[in-house]
């Protein structure tokens, strides 16, 4: 490979000590809800498996609704699903090359973690 | 070209489209069970939702879908930080055992989705 830079300019890739822009911070987000999801299905899973199984077992999962922590649970997974999804579908309109520019960027990450923040309340509004 | 051998279809174009697709599947599966909790449900109402066929492949599709966007998307996670330059030679082991991990937990996943639905 020819080299064609300079060599001797400063170079920083130590991304501890660097500002993150939102770009970034939406993007670690999808990262870690995707992660957080992969687990959260577990939890999914068993709702539905006990919502299924009988009219008891359907008519307990109210019961153990009332429980702080178990709606604490819940209402984790369904954010991490909410931001995931609008993250991940701002992600499909990049790949269209729709605002892949810098400015573009940052408004659709401002849009997803703004609608994300707002739909995160009302699901927990829901919940309780 | 690196020959990745624990990536999902063996290569990055195919494991970029599929994670699409399925994501586009998931979207679709995860709005229409909103939809349908949102008026709050009977259990006989969600118990005849999912004896219907097309709810049943829905959520076996759904589960499929599943199956490959989380390994696609763990197999993208777990290449960036379980390496061989972040960690030396326990880098690759750890990502083994990973990959392993994630493996197991689909495989569960999926059995289980279908044990729920004709269980
Ligand atoms: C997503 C998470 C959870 C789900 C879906 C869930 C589901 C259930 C179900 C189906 C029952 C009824 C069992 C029965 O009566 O046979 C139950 C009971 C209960 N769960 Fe959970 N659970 C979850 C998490 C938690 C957590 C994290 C806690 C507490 C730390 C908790 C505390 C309880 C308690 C105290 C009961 C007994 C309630 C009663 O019978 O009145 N649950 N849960
Ligand atoms: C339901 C369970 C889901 C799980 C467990 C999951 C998990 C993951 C994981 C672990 C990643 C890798 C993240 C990364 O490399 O930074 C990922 C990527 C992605 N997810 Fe999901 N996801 C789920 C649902 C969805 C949904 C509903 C969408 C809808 C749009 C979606 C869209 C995407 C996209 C577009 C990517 C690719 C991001 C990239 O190429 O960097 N996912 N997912």
């Amino acid at each position: 490979m020819v080299p064609n830079v300079k060599d001797n300019r400063p170079v920083n890739l130590d991304i501890g000590t660097m500002r993150l822009p939102i770009t970034a911070w939406a993007s670690i987000t999808h990262r870690a809800s995707g992660v957080l999801l992969f687990v959260g299905m577990a939890v999914l899973l068993w709702l539905l498996d006990v919502s299924l199984h009988s009219a008891e077992s359907f008519a307990s999962l109210s019961d153990c609704l009332d429980n702080v922590f178990a709606k604490l649970v819940i209402w984790a997974v369904v954010s991490g699903l909410i931001y995931h999804t609008l993250a991940g579908i701002k992600h499909l309109i990049m790949d269209f090359g729709i605002g892949e520019t810098m400015e573009g960027g940052v408004l659709g990450a401002r849009i997803v973690i703004a609608l994300s923040v707002v739909l995160i309340i009302i699901a927990g509004a829901w919940i309780w | 070209m690196v020959r990745a051998v624990t990536s999902f279809g063996r290569s990055g174009l195919s494991d970029w489209l599929l994670q699409r697709v399925t994501a586009v599947i998931l979207v679709a599966y995860f709005l229409c069970i909103g939809a349908s909790l949102l008026g709050g449900v009977s259990y006989a109402e969600w118990k005849s939702m999912f004896e219907g066929t097309a709810m049943r492949i829905f959520t076996l599709l759904a589960v499929l879908s599943l199956a490959a966007h989380a390994w696609i998307g763990m197999w993208s996670v777990g290449t960036d930080y379980l390496t061989e330059r972040l960690m030396g030679k326990t880098g690759n082991v750890l990502r083994l055992a990973y990959q392993i991990g994630c493996g197991l937990v689909i495989f569960v996943y999926v059995i289980w989705t279908i044990q729920i639905l004709w269980g």
